[in-house]
């Protein structure tokens, strides 16, 4: 796995370089015109963020139910880069909010969740600094209530009608703009993989900590 | 059947022990009253104070004074160890779990019997013109706050800096419940009592409720076991 | 058998919960209406907007490779230092 991690990057840089290029070539949205264009980095983030938010949840209920420490490395370095992609998720949504709808916040429902999820996943962290020993454990407890909301994240457009976009943009975009569905998907690929790129460092970090650990104890005997 | 049982002995204790002093019962209240005034002071504005700040300002009584009760409880359950102990019978965990829960909610319907009219009062809100919704939405919102509070607040007994733990880890899990039940609350106090929407929120509340009470069942063992 | 109970009352309670929960369904489903080109004189007032949008994204994404990098050479220098250590003390 480690010896894919340069050729992936390679391709992910390539594919970076070429996205403002696809994005700019994109066709303009007709009511939202310009500013729509944030949505090419903005939706594959969210879709960065759910699939970390995924391996999180999955990692932390491995971890406290088998003791796995992989499952535990996983789960920390997943929850880091959910509070990262949701923070830029956040920022990029006010963003674009702030020129099509005219202010940077709404408390509507996607949104509410939203930044819900955030401050879920950044309280892990913040358990996982200052919870004190055994703090690996509660905050497997958090990722599992995180990963929980999370659905309602995404359905919570559906069920309100809310100002925010509704997930069935994206399952027509298809049909009313193969364009744009293409320039979308190509992004989403190429986040998702910027994505596993940073879990696979962030897991390395965490790995080389619990060998230094190993290290610390063998120091002692 | 054992796990009720068990439940139902573990709540008998800390209703036992309560009984001697009332400790935490009268400083949770006095707690939640002082939390309406001071609500009652910032939003009163000339000798009025708006009837749709009044649903907001019940459930935020009941998250603060609900996260102090928990902290309560499980400080006296870590000054006499009795947890460990508790932890060390041989009786299975989900039990011990749902009696120190329903001994939490037994503790926050005491305050809401209390704040409830107090806010009605203080704030004109026609809170009681649908007693039932009104009940539904309390207890159903009590019991997401109280199964998640309850577990973060037992596993947190062991950690050094749980009283601010606490609320980082609770509020924005339970800010589902708070918001599902103000806005329950508020459908209750339109004037006609909207009542599809107030049946709207109790629905999303019980299945909230399902889910937290279940993943709490569920994740407890592993948390409390060292 | 109570665990039986148990996942038959909540899967009960999901389903009843989550049909209760649906609110009046809207008719018409609001998609992306591409267009070729812009109109005059629309342009700037979002540029700055997206613009920002796109270098937060770079500078974020900078700084957290920053915060790792800068967290794993710590790491490896104590392991370094460890290791010498460790290395001298077998001897």
């Amino acid at each position: 796995m480690r010896k894919l991690f340069v050729p992936v990057l390679a391709i992910t840089a390539l594919m970076f370089a070429y996205s403002p290029i696809a994005i700019a070539y994109a066709p303009y949205e007709s009511t939202m015109r310009l500013v729509q264009k944030i949505f090419y980095y903005h939706f594959p983030a969210w879709m960065a963020l759910t699939v970390s938010v995924t391996v999180c949840t999955v990692a932390s209920a491995v971890y406290l139910f088998k003791g796995s420490p992989r499952a535990d490395r996983i789960a920390v370095a997943a929850a880091e880069i959910t509070v990262i992609f949701g923070l830029f998720g956040l920022v990029s949504g006010s963003l674009w909010g702030r020129k099509a709808w005219g202010v940077w916040w709404q408390w509507d429902a996607r949104l509410t969740m939203a930044f819900l999820l955030e401050l879920i996943f950044f309280g892990y962290i913040l358990v996982r600094n200052y919870g004190g020993p055994g703090a690996e454990k509660l905050a497997a407890a958090m990722g599992i209530f995180g990963g929980a909301t999370a659905p309602f994240v995404y359905k919570s457009v559906d069920w309100w009608r809310t100002v925010h976009p509704k997930t069935s943009v994206m399952t027509t975009l298809g049909e009313t703009s193969p364009e744009m569905w293409y320039v979308v998907w190509f992004c989403t690929f190429t986040i998702l993989l910027f994505m596993g790129l940073l879990l696979a460092a962030r897991i390395r970090l965490e790995e080389q900590r619990a060998a230094l650990d190993q290290l610390y104890l063998a120091a002692e005997d | 059947m054992r796990f009720f049982q068990v439940a139902l002995l573990v709540l008998k204790k800390d209703f036992a022990i309560e009984l001697k002093s009332y400790e935490i019962l009268s400083t949770t209240l006095f707690f939640a009253v002082s939390c309406v005034a001071i609500f009652s002071f910032a939003f009163v504005r000339e000798g009025e104070a708006p009837v749709d700040a009044a649903a907001g300002i019940l459930w935020i009584a009941i998250a603060f004074s609900g996260t102090l009760a928990l902290g309560r409880t499980f400080e006296r359950e870590r000054y006499g160890e009795t947890l460990k102990a508790l932890l060390l019978a041989p009786a299975p965990r989900p039990a011990i779990y749902l009696g120190k829960l329903l001994g939490i909610m037994t503790l926050l319907f005491a305050t809401e019997v209390v704040v409830v009219p107090m806010v009605a009062f203080l704030f004109s809100a026609p809170f009681f013109e649908r007693p039932l919704l009104l009940v539904a939405l309390l207890a159903l919102g009590t019991l997401g706050y109280a199964s998640v509070g309850t577990l973060f607040a037992a596993m947190l007994v062991r950690a050094r800096t749980r009283d601010v733990m606490l609320p980082i880890l609770l509020y924005p899990i339970t800010i589902p419940v708070i918001i599902a039940g103000v806005r329950g609350t508020s459908a209750l106090l339109a004037s006609p009592v909207d009542e599809p929407v107030a049946m709207l929120w109790i629905g999303l509340l019980s299945f909230f409720d399902v889910v937290f009470v279940t993943l709490s069942l569920w994740t407890f063992e592993p948390l409390m076991t060292e | 058998m109570i665990r039986r109970i148990w996942i038959a009352f909540v899967s009960l309670m999901l389903v009843g919960a989550s049909a209760f929960a649906q609110p009046p369904q809207e008719g018409t489903s609001d998609g992306f209406v591409p267009m070729s080109s812009l109109p005059p004189g629309e342009e700037l007032p979002a540029a700055r907007f997206v613009v920002a949008s796109y270098a937060f994204f770079l500078l974020l994404m900078l700084f957290y490779l920053w915060t790792i990098w800068n967290r794993l050479s710590k790491v490896e220098k104590d392991m370094k230092e460890l290791e010498r250590r460790n290395g001298g003390a077998a001897r």
